[in-house]
């Protein structure tokens, strides 16, 4: 951290730098990956708790979990994919959305107050699982012509233009697609950090200068910015989940 | 400001948050990948079969509902075509007793009608043969009467003579006419 002037801390991107915590043979685990890998336990353990033995009249776990697991279905996959189509694909949705999710609300909670998801290796390997999964299902649905036709959004009435979009339809579809879909959450998640610990931080200093007073708005800019990011993460963990199925579905749809 | 912009700068040198780093790659891919297996296998099936018990148990007591709802409403349409046809039926029983009634009466009626009127003739009959019997009686007395009378006065019998010229019927006849015509 190095002096501005005044010796305010201010956060930045080493706020987002772990020493490894364990190194095992020159790998070195962090506590990003530790905290990745308790939502994992974290997740399987409340939904086998809650659906391990489902019952059909469902207990307060089970019904918690339903309530969750509905959501992501009927809310986001029935939606947009409808409930034939969509059938398929809902394993991969509701594990994408309740792994984001946690793994977001990870900066709120006490201890680990970071969340997982505003390191972009995090959200890169989840956009490159939903790439695969739209590129692969592009090519099985139309073949090899039918994927570029897909991909590039062939259509003879465009005429002249044609060419022109179909070269932006391809950049955009193919390869600025992963990257905008790992970056939203990525940077939201960022971003939050970056403000909740300003905020945190600025608390902190401010109660050991002059400007006590300060200290106290920076407190309450720190509660409030808690709950925006609770909300911010929830909804950035349904974008992105319903940005997959809405690929998904440009995937199924029929070429005209 | 500009020192930390500064700063930043220096650090993206060495730290570029756009670049994923290959053990958070690795590690993020196995955690996922454990959500989704287990999602997959295990729990999503799991709840999908009870969801589907649940939708079937639900319907199926939907569909005893309506069968019973059905069932409930013939039962009371057939009640109330019972109850009709018992109503009409009563109306038809009252409809004849009435009529049956009336008929007796007028027969009962009729019937006394005949008796009086048969009591009447015979009584007619009686008075008739009683008036007859006397008239004939009394044309007897009243001729044996006269004679014996008409004997007295004259002196001298008159009753062989009278009996065999029929003079006192002829009379009484004339009598008889008389008062029949002034009545």
């Amino acid at each position: 951290m190095s002096d501005n002037g005044c010796g305010f801390p201010a956060p930045g991107l080493q706020s987002f730098l772990f020493k490894p915590l364990v190194t095992v043979g020159g790998f070195e685990f962090n506590k990003v990956m530790l905290l990745a890998l308790v939502t994992t336990v974290l997740i399987v353990a409340f939904f086998w708790a809650a659906f391990g033995k489902a019952k059909v009249i469902p207990g307060k776990l089970q019904m918690v979990g339903e309530a969750g697991y509905d959501f992501v279905r009927r809310g986001i996959v029935y939606e947009t994919l409808g409930k034939r189509a969509g059938e398929k694909y809902v394993p991969l949705m509701v594990s994408l959305f309740f792994f984001i999710w946690i793994m977001n609300v990870w900066s709120v909670i006490p201890l680990a107050q970071f969340p997982v998801s505003s390191v972009i290796a995090f959200p890169a390997v989840l956009a490159a699982i939903v790439y695969l999964t739209w590129v692969v299902l592009t090519f099985k649905k139309h073949g090899f012509v039918g994927f570029f036709k897909n991909v590039t959004g062939y259509d003879k009435s465009l005429g002249a233009v044609l060419p022109l979009v179909m070269v932006i339809e391809f950049f955009s579809n193919l390869l600025v697609r992963p990257f905008t879909h790992a970056v939203r959450l990525f940077a939201n998640m960022f971003a939050g950090h970056l403000m909740l610990v300003m905020f945190t931080v600025a608390s902190w200093y401010l109660l050991n200068s002059w400007l006590v007073v300060g200290a106290g708005v920076s407190f309450v800019m720190t509660m409030a910015m808690i709950c925006f990011e609770l909300f911010v993460q929830a909804v950035q963990a349904y974008v992105f989940v319903l940005l997959a199925c809405s690929y998904i579905q440009g995937a199924l749809a029929e070429h005209h | 400001m500009i020192a930390n912009l500064a700063q930043l700068a220096a650090e993206e040198t060495e730290q570029n948050p756009l670049v994923p780093a290959g053990p958070e790659l690795l590690v993020g891919t196995i955690a996922f990948a454990i959500v989704f297996f287990f999602f997959w296998k295990k729990l999503l099936p799991n709840i999908n079969k009870v969801l589907e018990e649940r939708r079937a148990a639900i319907e199926g007591g939907i569909e005893e509902a309506d069968a019973m709802k059905v069932e409930a409403q013939s039962v009371l349409e057939q009640y109330k075509a019972q109850l009709a046809e018992a109503r009409h039926e009563a109306a038809r029983l009252r409809q004849e007793a009435q009529e049956q009634g009336a008929a007796l009466i007028a027969e009962m009626r009729a019937e006394g009608q005949r008796q009086r009127e048969e009591i009447v003739a015979a009584g007619h009959a009686q008075i008739d043969a009683d008036r007859k019997a006397a008239a004939s009686a009394l044309r007897q007395d009243v001729g044996k009467l006269a004679t014996e009378l008409a004997g007295k006065l004259v002196g001298e019998s008159l009753e062989d003579h009278a009996r065999q010229s029929r003079v006192i019927d002829r009379f009484l006849d004339e009598l008889e006419e008389k008062a029949e015509a002034t009545r």
